[in-house]
């Protein structure tokens, strides 16, 4: 077993972890802190995977990746978190024991669908994709059961990690100007999604997303 | 071609260049002058194909799956430029000085900006050969108009008719759409070139009925009309002269040219736009009499006159069935020339309604009156569109009904078979029937509004158009006289149009013009005598007059002895016995307050006429959607996470189908 397997698993593990603690967890600020985490080993997988493509491109949108989602998103976010003073995510549509139930089943899913597909494997891993197509619907699943604006942030976020881990699994051949434009993507969603939250609750006194439906036709 | 390049460049350059600058003045004078300069520039090359020239073509590709931009300028699509263009240059100097006097700040850039997307886009509809370029030209002029239409959005009628045409266009839009892709899914491409030799087979005829709905709802044909009288009056006067005038005649290009796509045509494409033609001939101008908004009316007059002009293109197709030359270049040709002539005298109209009411502040035929001492100059450019579209000589519109009803007549005098007599005979009957009833609601229309004593103040206070405005009018009024008067020469140009149109060779067609023109030539010297009688009993009294004193007085007021102007015919009472007459099938409401005991004090009564179609034909049809659409209103509540949550339960379904139908 090469040392580069190793590597892909442990990310792949942390991947997983992450996860299934963002499930688990109703502190605002731990989640901020769980999806850093999580964006910077995804952050990591172009360097891992695809050692034989050239270099200096794997390194530089691995560095993109990393600083975007292991430093800009999460002070932003924690900024946010100061200025509205919301610390916890108080009663979730579902339960936070059901999230990780619903996380777990999302995985074994995941499983299913990726051998179903018999989509070309990566030689390294067998787990990484299914783990990618997981994270996926995790951040669906967390944008769909949350209440707070901020949470579904985060949502997005897990969900653009479980694409960006897909993706480069998938298919080293993913264009480089691709991959910069679903970073550049999520970035803007963060950016201009944190500045609509501080709006919102400078207006409403809340960011309680089942509340901000006045506009419905 | 180059030509017409560098015209469409000048008119969307200019448009864009009216949109970018602040001032009222320099948004006009840039839009307007470079639409009316881009036109006079592309007027050039497209009166050259017109007459004949050898047909040219411009093209390169374009990165999107099955477009070109493939430019065709042939005799067909000249006519229609021509016509296009020249009503363009003249409406576009109408406007400036009407746009001017709009109350409030509001900026004209975004108007003219869009009344030059307007005209280019009409340019790429009329030379498009490429059948999504076709539909993109299509559509931008829907939204281009669309824009226009909605000017003055502050009114809620303007807002509601800005609604109605959109809904109407986009209806037609879709079934062009369906029409657009099948045929190019049978021919394999969607060049017009590809299109040309296609063998349909049994589906040609239900191309063709998707291409009568849905170019017949830009024209105007009774039923699919109801967008016109909706959205002429709203519209400013220099754009619904430009709609009236030439956009609707786009569905009518659109028609001819598919139809010349689709082979030679059966006779029942024929008798179907006869049957069309009538009816939305005959009903269009009853419901104009029923009118009492000047610019309604003339709306419905463009359905009658859409009407007229698919009554000579089914005569025309008629004679492509039966394979007669003349027939068929007789219809055609009567059809086509009242395409130009409906231009010229429609957008005349339009333009002196705008006058009047930019003179006096309202469209209401019943508050006008005497406008002709006050507005002489308007009121005689809009008594020469009235005699012209009337149909009556020496102008343009007598040429082009006599050409309709040459052929009309051909078709009983030389019975083939019974559907071609009894076709001609209902065209006979019907297009005198229109001419007839056209010249009634011109007397009421002309009448009402400039005749008589002022109604109200603020036809009292009429004030004349200005130069600026007169002149374009003037220059359409001098075009109705000229093909009035020149009919042999028009009439004989008309030959290599009709040659693409009908197919039948040259030759032929130059000969029956000819015959066409001998007949134009005998009525013509017929004309010329009345006239010179005309002149000399009217020289006559002049010379009888001369030196006797002359005095006027009050008209005979059956011995009331204090008349008032509100004492006259108003609209609705000089319709009213036509009216009457077709009640069942216009279902005017009449409402009468008063008149109860033997000496009653006020009473009053008005009469109101709502769209047949929309009434009966419409609205069951958008409620009944809304009906069954309003149950899906379950799904929307606001919620976001539910939203998401539809996507991804729709996705995982899509995907779990796809999967289980996958081996």
């Amino acid at each position: 077993m090469n040392p580069a397997t190793n590597l892909i698993d442990t990310v792949t593990a942390i991947l997983l972890i992450t996860n299934l603690m963002l499930l688990g967890s109703g502190y605002l600020t731990s989640c901020i802190r769980y999806a850093a985490l999580q964006g910077l080993a995804v952050g990591l997988l172009p360097l891992l995977l695809h050692a034989q493509g050239s270099w200096g491109r794997a390194a530089a949108l691995a560095a993109a990746g990393m600083i975007l989602k292991g430093v800009v998103f999460p002070i932003v976010l924690t900024r946010i978190l100061r200025d509205i003073n919301v610390r916890r995510e108080v009663e979730p549509f579902v339960g936070y024991g059901t999230s990780v139930m619903a996380g777990v089943g999302m995985l074994a899913f995941s499983m299913w669908l990726t051998r179903r597909l018999s989509l070309s494997a990566v030689p390294e891993s067998a787990l990484i994709m299914p783990a990618g197509f997981a994270t996926v619907l995790i951040g669906l699943f967390l944008i769909v059961s949350r209440r707070k604006a901020v949470t579904q942030v985060l949502g997005y976020i897990v969900m653009e990690n479980g694409i960006y881990a897909f993706g480069t699994a998938l298919a080293g051949g993913v264009p480089l100007l691709v991959e910069l434009g679903v970073l550049l993507d999520a970035f803007v969603a963060v950016f201009i999604m944190s500045i609509a939250i501080y709006h919102i609750s400078r207006e409403f006194d809340h960011i309680d997303v089942d509340q901000l439906d006045r506009l419905q036709g | 071609m180059h030509l017409i390049l560098v015209s469409a460049g000048v008119i969307l350059l200019g448009g864009l260049a009216a949109l970018s600058v602040r001032s009222r003045r320099w948004a006009s004078l840039l839009g307007a002058g470079s639409a009316a300069a881009g036109s006079l520039i592309g007027l050039v090359p497209a009166l050259r194909a017109a007459l004949g020239a050898p047909p040219e073509s411009f093209g390169f590709g374009w990165p999107l799956p099955g477009a070109a931009l493939s430019l065709e300028l042939d005799p067909l699509a000249g006519f229609f430029l021509a016509v296009t263009l020249a009503l363009s240059a003249v409406t576009a100097v109408y406007g400036v000085r009407y746009l001017q006097s709009t109350p409030g700040e509001r900026s004209l850039g975004p108007a003219w900006f869009c009344f030059n997307l307007l005209v280019a886009s009409m340019m790429l509809v009329l030379l498009a050969g490429n059948g999504i370029l076709f539909l993109l030209g299509w559509e931008t002029m829907a939204l281009a108009s669309f824009f226009l239409v909605a000017f003055e959005s502050e009114k809620a009628s303007t807002r509601d008719a800005g609604w109605v045409y959109l809904v109407a266009t986009h209806l037609g839009g879709a079934f062009l759409l369906a029409l657009f892709v099948l045929f190019a899914r049978a021919a394999g491409s969607f060049e017009f070139e590809a299109w040309m030799g296609t063998t349909l087979g049994a589906s040609t005829g239900s191309f063709f009925i998707l291409a009568v709905i849905g170019f017949g709802t830009k024209a105007g044909f009774m039923p699919l009309h109801v967008w016109l009288p909706e959205a002429h009056p709203a519209a400013p006067s220099h754009v619904s002269a430009l709609m009236s005038g030439v956009m609707i005649k786009t569905g009518i290009y659109g028609l001819l040219r598919m139809s010349s796509l689709l082979g030679p045509p059966p006779a029942w494409w024929g008798g179907l736009l006869i049957g069309i033609g009538l009816s939305s001939g005959v009903l269009g101008v009853l419901f104009a009499l029923a009118q009492h908004d000047l610019k309604r009316l003339l709306a419905y007059h463009s359905v009658e006159n859409i009407g007229i002009i698919a009554l000579g293109l089914g005569l025309g197709l008629l004679g492509m069935s039966s394979g007669s030359c003349t027939l068929a270049a007789l219809g055609f040709g009567g059809g086509l020339l009242h395409v130009l002539n409906h231009a010229l005298f429609k957008g005349l109209l339009f333009l002196g309604a705008g006058s009047v009411l930019h003179g006096t502040g309202t469209r209401r035929i019943d508050d006008l009156g005497g406008l002709l001492k006050r507005m002489p100059w308007t009121g005689g450019a809009f008594l020469v569109g009235s005699a012209a579209i009337s149909g009556l000589p020496p102008l343009n519109g007598f040429i082009s009904e006599l050409l309709i009803f040459c052929a009309a007549i051909f078709c009983v005098l030389h019975p083939s078979s019974p559907g071609i007599v009894t076709a001609g005979i209902a065209a006979v009957a019907g297009l005198a029937l229109i001419g007839g009833l056209a010249a009634a609601c011109f007397a009421k229309a002309f009448g009402v509004v400039f005749l008589g004593e002022p109604r109200t103040e603020a036809a009292r206070g009429a004030h004349e158009a200005g130069p600026a405005m007169l002149i374009p009018m003037g220059a359409l009024a001098a075009s109705c006289f000229l093909i009035g008067a020149l009919p042999v020469t028009v009439v004989r140009a008309l030959g290599p149009l009709l040659n693409q149109v009908s197919g039948f060779p040259l030759p032929d067609i130059d000969r029956v013009l000819a015959e066409a023109a001998g007949i134009m030539a005998g009525v013509g010297s017929v004309i010329g005598i009345v006239l010179a009688a005309a002149a000399a009993a009217a020289g006559l009294r002049a010379w009888l007059q001369a030196g006797r004193s002359r005095e006027t007085a009050e008209t005979w007021d059956c011995g009331y002895a204090r008349p008032t102007a509100r004492m006259q015919y108003t609209a609705s009472s000089f319709a009213q016995p036509l009216i009457s007459l077709f009640s069942p099938l216009l279902r005017t409401r009449e409402r009468l307050h008063g008149r109860e005991g033997f000496f009653p004090k006020t009473a009053d009564w008005s009469t109101e006429t709502r769209d047949a179609s929309r009434e009966m034909l419409f609205e069951p049809l958008f409620n009944g959607a809304r009906q069954v659409l309003g149950r899906m209103r379950g799904f929307q509540h606001g919620q976001m996470q539910i939203y998401v949550l539809y996507v991804v339960v729709t996705l995982l379904l899509l995907l779990a189908v796809s999967l289980r139908a996958a081996p």
